[in-house]
């Protein structure tokens, strides 16, 4: 394995990748991080002047869009990489360049959209970009072509991964691990994985339409042609809405997993969780209209929605009753990543509540575009997605580095973010109902929202301290952080078994499976132990590979002509059929 | 290997071949006939929906491969076909015009 | 393609390519199926002509569509004469099914220019922008499929295609097919159902 920087550049060792897309997602995130801050400064007093009215649309428009796609999205890839693999007994991903093809893209698709705040451009419609903000018409600088393509760059990113994954999980697993044995993580990231493959082409379709009509001229957008914004709508959200659990499943995934092994409790009903979450990725295709309720879509289909919805609150609702069944009479260790998904429990049951209320077109015609629905939306996220998230960081830390994390600091971490971030995202519950639109960059005095709005701002500096203090221990951990076993927290699957961090090759001897729990099987005697080969044998390992770099930045580069010079878009055309054809030989002599 | 063996013979493919051909005949000559104007929608469908399956079941082998691949193809295509319905509805595709 | 390292068979039994590209396909599936949504969507909602039963040509996409269904025989052809080990049948069936997907383009092309030079453009009106669009992906997805092929040919050409390699021939087959089948939908959807 070369080392340095070409080593990083060229590698398809599902590990390095793992670590490469959490470095990626994590820079990200603190962009995002800033990027709410100065929103939140912004709105801490009435008739803020901090930000302007332009630079206030571009920062909620980027802080939404980053943090979506370029910090949840790409986190949870991370442990899709680095763990499934592992948790598997597989010695890498099925299609190791592919692995790589799809993180460069991701990377230089963020650079990308990032690129646009040097060019004073920055997308300034929403995370969702509804149209006809997004109309020539109405938005004739290039921030929202930087959008547009951008999505378009990322969503080529998730694809090749779903693909990936999904052959992985089907296809690699160890002898004997059936579908009842599977990690629950891995149960999650595949659901996942089809949620994305099924997904991502519908908003690539409205992206496409909204860039022809950009670029070429045409009113698929445009209703004095006869064309209907709501198309976007629906095409949206109907990408949008599977999205949602796209960013979730993976957290609940890691929960189920560090749930039990600090109860040292098997997961309570696991059938049932896996069932629960095929049901919840199935019935999220089924209920993308409850974002468009206002829109007037009449009695049948409202209600036909509003039911949809409520009913997927039913098997959400089944796991956290089985989450809270695993930790019953169990032996509980309080650990930082335990904390962290009892967190994720408390805030995610909360961000679920207020969405069963919003399932009522009623009510949610009320909270429609408010700060309810960003309360929501952020308990949710940051609550659920985050805070499982971070679970899985101080699970798994020890496994990706070889280092313990301070327990300490992590102790203080997960409170100032579990604080900071009530403080923050409660009160906009209030704001909300007092009537306070989202979206608007400043408010006049007087409306009642003055005190709610500084608490809010307060809240989400300690939330930042938080993230800090989490920054410190990573480094710290790095650098001198006391050296981790191989099983740190006595554990249940397969990932424990090997060394921390993993030889390259993962697996000396691909493990044979005869149970759910197998690494306590194992430890506890219940299925016989095998005999480790002492020393490898000789292993093929796939070799790096500079294509997949080399594709990513075909497609950099025609995206890049997309708003430049068309001869650009034909050169990157060209490098992308290059590289797909020295791919497709490398390995032929 | 072994899953190549259970592909259907050069026999079969012609056969299936001439079957698509006659059904596509068959639906220009449906378009053609006035006397089907009033089903011609369905009847397109279903004949459209035949070649469809043909092709799928015998040139894509799903018919004798491993049910994984059919898995992965038709639970796709079932929700693209429920969502392509569903827009129809939700534009107003399925509601007689009222005079 | 093939190589020692990703050439694999895993707990299914199943070759990771192939399982690959069937998930692939699936994926197109909901690609496919929000262009032609769209399409239907904006069924009759031009504000402006030409209308679609005003321009289609039904002779001549007839045509077109059976070339398109006849190269997926030679598809398949190309594929039993791969796995028989057949190596003149590869070379002709393989140079075949492109050959005919180039007609197809062929008539493409001439279809799409006849229409701009009668008035239906992307920008005229709806019809114009999602018949272009949606048969313009087809065409696209046609012509990758066209390339692909040509290069198997080619491999084939210097006999570098052997048995061995029969699951690329299958694969880009799957592909191809799969192009077929889209067809086989816009063909009815647009074409005869006006």
């Amino acid at each position: 394995m070369s080392r340095g920087i070409r080593g990083w550049i060229t590698t398809v060792d599902h590990k390095r990748i793992g670590i490469l897309y959490g470095v990626s997602a994590f820079a990200f995130f603190l962009v995002g991080g800033i990027e709410a801050l100065l929103i939140r400064l912004q709105l801490a007093r009435p008739e803020g002047a901090f930000l302007s009215a332009g630079t206030y649309n571009e920062l909620f428009t980027m802080h939404g869009t980053t943090m979506v796609f370029l910090a949840v999205m790409p986190l949870n890839a991370a442990f899709f990489n680095y763990v499934v693999p592992l948790m598997i007994g597989a010695r890498d991903v099925a299609f190791p360049r592919l692995n790589a093809l799809s993180y460069w893209i991701f990377l230089f698709g963020s650079l990308f959209l990032n690129a646009s705040f040097f060019f004073g451009a920055a997308p300034n419609a929403g995370w969702f970009g509804y149209a006809n903000l997004t109309a020539k018409q109405f938005s004739p600088g290039p921030n929202i072509d930087f959008w547009l393509l951008g999505l378009l760059i990322l969503g080529i990113s998730s694809l090749i991964a779903g693909f990936n994954f999904i052959v992985t999980i089907l296809n690699m697993r160890a002898p004997g691990m059936n579908f009842m044995r599977l990690p629950v993580f891995v149960w999650m990231t595949l659901i996942t994985q089809f949620l994305i493959i099924l997904a991502f082409p519908t908003v690539t379709v409205g992206l496409i339409f909204l860039m022809f009509d950009r670029f070429f001229g045409t009113n698929f957008y445009n209703p004095a042609a006869g064309g209907n914004p709501l198309l976007w709508q629906h095409l949206f959200w109907l990408f949008g809405h599977p999205e949602v659990y796209i960013l979730i499943l993976p957290a609940m995934g890691i929960v189920s997993e560090v749930l039990p092994t600090f109860a040292r409790k098997p997961l309570f009903g696991y059938p049932v969780v896996v069932y629960s979450g095929i049901l919840i990725g199935f019935f999220g295709f089924g209920v993308w209209s409850h974002h468009m309720f206002t829109v007037g879509l009449g009695a049948v289909a409202d209600s036909a929605f509003s039911i949809g919805t409520m009913l997927i609150g039913i098997p959400t609702g089944v796991k956290i009753f089985n989450w809270i069944a695993t930790l019953w009479g169990g032996r509980i260790r309080f650990t930082t990543a335990l904390w962290f998904a009892l967190g994720f429990i408390a805030m995610f049951l909360m961000g679920g509540l207020s969405g069963i209320m919003h399932a009522s077109p009623p009510v949610d015609m009320q909270q429609q575009d408010s700060y309810f629905v960003v309360a929501h939306l952020h308990y949710v996220l940051v609550g659920g997605s985050l805070f499982g998230l971070f679970a899985g960081i101080y699970y798994w830390w020890p496994k990706l580095t070889g280092r313990m994390l301070s327990e300490r600091a992590g102790r203080w971490n997960f409170w100032l973010m579990f604080l900071g971030f009530n403080v923050t995202f409660f009160p906009m519950h209030f704001l909300g109902l007092m009537g306070m639109p989202r979206r608007i960059y400043t408010y006049a005095p007087g409306l009642g929202w003055d005190l709610w709005n500084l608490v809010s701002t307060v809240g989400v500096f300690i939330l930042g301290l938080g993230i800090l203090v989490f920054t410190g221990a990573a480094v710290a951990s790095l650098r001198a952080g006391a050296p981790a076993p191989a099983d740190p927290w006595d554990g249940r699957t397969l990932e424990w078994a090997v060394a921390s961090p993993p030889p390259e090759y993962n697996f000396a001897e691909i493990p044979t499976v005869h149970h759910r729990d197998e690494l306590w099987a194992l430890k506890t005697g219940r299925v016989p132990r095998e005999m480790a080969p002492p020393v490898p044998r000789e292993l093929h390992l796939p070799p790096p590979s500079y294509y997949p770099i080399l594709v990513a930045a075909g497609i950099l580069v025609a995206a890049t002509g997309a708003l430049t010079h068309v001869a650009l878009v034909v050169a990157g055309f060209l490098i992308v059929v290059f590289g797909v054809y020295a791919w497709a030989f490398e390995y032929r002599s | 290997m072994a899953e190549h063996s259970q592909h259907p013979p050069v026999r079969t493919y012609l056969v299936v071949a001439a079957v698509l051909s006659v059904i596509t005949a068959v639906e220009i000559s449906v378009f053609y006939l006035t006397i089907f104007e009033r089903v011609l929608a369905p009847v397109l469908i279903v004949l459209s929906a035949a070649k469809f399956s043909l092709v799928v079941m015998f040139f894509m082998h799903l018919k004798s491969d491993h049910r994984t691949f059919t898995g992965l193809f038709v639970g796709p295509l079932a929700i693209a076909i429920l969502i392509t319905l569903a827009l129809m509805a939700l534009f107003g595709a399925f509601v007689v015009a009222q005079p | 393609m093939s190589s020692a390292h990703e050439a694999t068979f895993g707990a299914t039994g199943l070759d990771h390519r192939k399982m690959g590209v069937w998930a692939f396909l699936g994926s197109e599936c909901m690609f496919f199926g929000s262009l032609i949504a769209t399409y239907l969507v904006y069924k009759g909602k031009s504000a402006v002509g030409p209308h679609p039963h005003e321009i289609l040509n039904i002779p001549l996409t007839s045509i077109s569509t059976f070339v398109l269904l006849m190269s997926s025989l030679l598809m398949v052809l190309a594929l039993a004469a791969v796995q028989r080990g057949d190596a003149l049948g590869a070379k002709l069936w393989l140079f075949g099914t492109p050959f005919f997907g180039m007609i197809f383009l062929g008539f493409q092309v001439y279809e799409f220019r006849t229409f701009v030079s009668e008035g239906l453009t992307l920008q005229v009106n709806l019809f114009g922008a999602s018949f272009f669009v949606l048969t313009g992906f087809h065409g696209a997805h046609v012509s990758v499929g066209v390339l692909w092929l040509l290069s198997l040919w080619v491999l084939a050409l210097r006999n570098r295609l052997t048995r061995a390699d029969s699951l690329l021939v299958e694969i880009a087959g799957l592909y191809w097919h799969f192009v077929d089948i889209v067809w086989i939908v816009i063909f009815t959807v647009v074409y005869l159902i006006q």
